[in-house]
């Protein structure tokens, strides 16, 4: 089937099979190796992305659902080199540690925040917890959203 | 917050990550996302039974799909693999013995295609009664699991599999005499304790991709803790001389111990083999992870123990039954662990400790944050309030008048020092910070009880203590190389997947060579054929080991720097300092050098060059360790204790059981705090991690073996929502006296005794002893609702 998504600003025509997922559209196709699989199956959050301004797990939407939709991933983040407050935040809180579950985090926490630009912190637990983090303890991860949101508010 | 007593310019600040940006950015690359010219996708065909025989495998119709390149079978595969024991293959050949163990392979172009070829292959078997419970599999005429185990090559004086047994290892303990100690004792306490298999639950699952190359080399690419504790097991398993064999480990997502070891490499590579030298990934999804890769394992435990009446322990009697599941691993060396380690940071002159490995049918066990020790605490420190409580003593004094310190020795007769650690003021530190005043009266809970509260509350408090479980000669090093701008590459397979300690090794180097933290490069990938030897990244020894060779390296520098200055600045180079990127004549600060003049060699204005590339050599390798006395257990096998403390606050809802947790307070003693801030995420990390194992994780199995909960909503891991409402971090700083700056590893201890403090605080809100984790709300209610003191279920 023939397909048209923006992702991250830029305008992809591609082919794809009937079963292929946005997570294998995104990942082996167009090779954007930022999002993250962790379970395949929607119970982990890795693989979250933002579609039409709504936060998605990727591996349980297909790519032909994604025709002619916005995709926003990790890779639109950052401006080259200049760092998204929220990346700028998660480091300096210590939002990430191995690292592998923190594109999906952070595009639950932009959302969330495009949504919600002045969440409670039970709003933020809220919004990422469908991202599972084995590493971080999730508690820095809180803080960093909260600074974030606490510098625009 | 953490404070810390550090007075140095680098080392103890909290410096972000290295590795922050390509993090945040995406950018960072896993082994998941790795992709090589011409690679194929292998799949696996699991056992469905706990144990069996195979009678015949029929490949032939996977064969014929089209797009699969290659199918192998156990029986074509005369390779053992193990750490300790050489007793598992590299897919099962005429038993699985467990559910989820691999029986078939096949690569294909595909992911998809080899799932179906999987799909096609025929397996007949001859279904087995299995034994799940390790006390059981020592009973005599119990099924065994290895039937040829007395013909398995092992490590010998260190391990001790028995013949016709379920047994690879039992490690023992003897201190004084037990009996006599039980003797003078006024009263004498016997408890039980149970730990189920957990997971580690890394959030990128096991993942490898290898490739048999034409000139008899293996290439492999891998999601590992350990690259050369990989190479050196992929050359014993296929007689690949070591530097034949190249192990690459990018960016790691999560090991904690389940990817310490060697895994899928081997069956990549025969895939690889097969199919004509194609380079072979294999990726287990979520549910193949939980099935087929290793877990925690399960334990039981008996203590048996003697005090006084004025609360000293006279003698203790510990049994520890381990449940290894199928396959040796790293299981045999926790249950050698846990046996000097088994007494709990106490002194305790009579000691008699029984530690036995057992196999099982059920997914192998291996090492997972805390090496067996947050298993054996949970008994150790849940005994010790029990103990206390029947003494009618406070359990902080109970504790106090028996805990280690300086002058005391440990169960294995090693002496403690000075340096050695103050769990003490662990202790008392965080029944500080949660305002300990005593336990609840017997009367106060009956009170509440005819108030008809609803939400009642509960302190308890529990030690840990932990040693690096390593070889006695464990080694590592570190390379420091100058670029021309006098900038610097670190070179280590020492694997930083997210633990900071990179990051801490950079401020070590630049404490050393007085230079900015900021010109310290440590590349994220290692590789066994470029970066240095590292044991294995395990055991919470990184950043001491490798902070020592650093150490030793940045010195090594220093030497060649002056050595070079000396001749330039015509003088002896003792008189020569290192400050701010610069060396010069300690009287004439003005007339220097800087780093980046001498990093290539030294060139005079007439063209003249002297020196050459600066490049640091440092290597550690752990002092004066000695293997046990295999009837004594009696020897030193720690290269350093760390100790510790936690404290929590829980509230308790009695009509549904579940528990709110209001505080937990963490002090460890680390000797020297590296970077405090990535300290303080490793202990809030770890303290989450203990908590899942406390409240919710376990695997459950049906009666035949199976695996019932494979599936990230069926076993929980804690998420956001789940965390406690308030985490204090404070640390004890008693230099150790062979650390870098002092320091000691901290990495294992935050998840230690999380489960065995909250026990105690559920005793104290609710007067009700639980023996089994995790203490879910379900379980917590059938406790109250049992009206017993006691719930064993
Ligand atoms: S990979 Fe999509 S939710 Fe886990
Ligand atoms: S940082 Fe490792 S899973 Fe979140």
């Amino acid at each position: 089937m023939d397909i048209t998504v923006k992702v991250n600003g830029i305008e992809y025509r591609e082919n794809v099979p009937a079963n292929m997922t946005l997570l294998q559209l995104l990942k082996d196709r167009l090779q954007l190796t930022g999002t993250k699989e962790g379970c395949g199956i929607g119970e982990c959050g890795a693989c979250t992305v933002i579609m039409d301004g709504k936060g998605v797990v990727s591996c349980l939407i297909l790519a032909v659902e994604a025709d002619r939709s916005e995709i926003r991933t990790i890779e639109g983040e950052a401006r080259g080199e200049d760092l998204s407050e929220i990346q700028r935040a998660f480091i300096e809180y210590g939002g990430t540690q191995c690292g592998f579950c923190t594109p999906g985090m952070i595009m639950s926490a932009r959302e969330l925040l495009e949504r919600n630009p002045n969440p409670s912190r039970e709003e933020i637990a809220e919004a990422i917890s469908g991202n599972l983090c084995r590493c971080t303890g999730y508690e820095p991860i809180i803080h960093a959203i909260e600074a974030v949101a606490r510098k625009k508010g | 917050m953490i404070e810390t007593k550090s007075e140095y310019t680098y080392v103890g600040k909290g410096y972000p990550r290295k590795d922050g940006v390509e993090k945040v950015t995406g950018t960072a690359v896993f082994t998941h996302d790795l992709v090589i010219q011409g690679m194929l996708h292998a799949k696996t065909l699991m056992s469905p039974y706990a144990y069996a025989r195979i009678k015949s495998i029929d490949t032939e119709e996977a064969e014929r799909i089209p797009g699969v390149r290659a199918v192998v079978t156990g029986k074509e595969l005369n390779y053992k693999v193990g750490l300790y024991v050489l007793d598992k293959d590299i897919l099962a050949k005429d038993y699985a013995r467990y559910q989820g163990e691999p029986v078939a392979a096949v690569a294909a172009d595909s992911e998809l295609i080899a799932e179906e070829a999987c799909s096609r292959i025929k397996v007949e078997w001859e279904v087995l009664d299995p034994v799940l419970d390790p006390r059981e599999a020592l009973e005599p005429g119990a099924p065994l699991v290895h039937p040829d185990l007395e013909n398995y090559g092992y490590m010998k004086g260190v391990f001790s599999p028995r013949a016709k047994t379920n047994i690879p290892h039992h490690q023992k303990v003897r201190k004084g005499n037990v009996e006599e100690g039980f003797k003078k004792a006024d009263l004498t306490v016997k408890n039980s304790f149970y730990n189920p298999p957990v997971q580690h639950v890394p959030i990128e699952t096991h993942v490898s991709i290898a490739q048999a190359q034409p000139d008899g080399k293996a290439m492999i690419w891998t999601s590992a803790q350990s690259p050369y504790t990989v190479r050196n097991l992929f050359s014993v398993c296929f007689g690949i001389p070591h530097e034949n064999i190249r192990v690459k480990v990018p960016y790691v997502g999560g090991g904690f111990g389940g990817k310490a070891g060697i895994h899928l490499e081997p069956l990549c590579y025969v895939l690889s083999k097969k199919s004509g030298g194609r380079p072979v990934k294999l990726a287990m999804t979520r549910e193949e992870e939980f099935n087929t890769m290793p877990s925690r394992q399960g334990l039981y435990s008996e203590f048996k123990t003697g005090v006084t009446r004025d609360g000293k322990i006279t003698a203790l009697q510990v049994k520890y039954y381990w449940d290894a599941g199928a396959y040796a691993d790293y299981g045999v060396n926790i249950g050698r662990a846990a046996a000097y380690s088994g007494a709990g940071p106490y002194e305790v002159d009579n000691c008699k400790i029984d530690s036995y490995v057992v196999y099982t049918n059920k997914v192998f066990g291996t090492a997972y944050r805390g090496f067996g020790h947050l298993e054996l605490l949970w008994g150790v420190e849940r005994n010790m309030d029990i103990i206390a409580r029947k003494l009618g003593m406070d359990p902080v004094d109970f504790r106090m008048k028996n805990v280690l310190l300086p002058g005391a020795a440990t169960i294995t007769g090693e002496k403690i020092t000075e340096h050695t650690g103050r769990v003490d003021k662990c202790l008392e530190a965080v029944a500080m910070e949660i305002k300990w005043s005593g336990c609840k009266s017997e009367e106060k809970r009956k009170e509440e009880k005819r108030a008809g509260k609803v939400r009642v509350r509960g302190k308890g408090i529990a030690l840990l203590h932990k040693a690096p479980a390593m070889p006695s000669s464990t080694s590592t090093a570190v390379i420091l190389k100058f670029n021309e701008n006098g900038s610097l590459d670190l070179m280590t397979s020492l694997i930083d997947y997210g633990q900071g300690t990179y990051t801490a090794l950079s401020q070590i180097a630049a404490e050393e060579l007085k230079m900015p933290v900021e010109k310290i490069n440590i590349p994220w990938d290692s590789d066994t054929s470029l970066t240095p030897y590292d044991w294995q990244t395990v055991a919470s020894k990184g950043a001491f080991l490798s902070g020592n060779a650093t150490i030793i390296a940045a010195r090594d520098c220093i030497k060649q720097i002056k050595e070079t200055a000396s001749r330039v600045l015509r003088c002896s180079a003792e008189d020569l300092v290192c400050e701010n990127e610069r060396v010069y004549v300690r009287h004439k600060p003005d007339e220097y050098l800087e780093y980046k003049d001498l990093a290539y060699g030294y060139v005079y204005p007439n063209g003249n060059a002297i020196g050459g590339p600066i490049i640091g050599r440092g290597r550690y390798m752990a002092q004066g360790l000695t293997n046990l006395d295999p009837e004594t257990g009696q020897g030193l096998p720690a290269l350093n204790w760390t100790y510790g403390a936690h404290a929590i606050e829980i509230e308790v809802d009695i009509e549904t059981g579940e528990i709110e947790i209001l505080k937990i307070a963490s002090s460890f003693d680390v000797g020297q705090v590296l970077n405090k801030d990535l300290m303080r995420g490793q202990i809030i990390g770890g303290v989450i991690q203990g908590l899942g194992s406390a409240v919710s994780e376990e695997f459950r199995f049906s009666k035949e073996g199976r695996f019932l909960n494979p599936t990230l909503v069926d076993y929980k891991i804690l998420t956001s929502k789940d965390i406690p409402h308030e985490m204090t971090q404070h640390v004890v700083e008693t230099s150790q006296e062979d650390g870098p700056y002092g320091a000691r590893g901290v990495a294992e201890h935050p998840m230690l005794s999380v489960p065995s403090a909250l026990g105690n605080a559920l005793y104290d809100a609710l007067g009700i002893d639980y023996f089994r984790l995790p203490l879910n709300s379900e379980r917590v209610y059938f406790g109250i609702k049992s009206g017993k003191k006691e719930f064993h279920d």
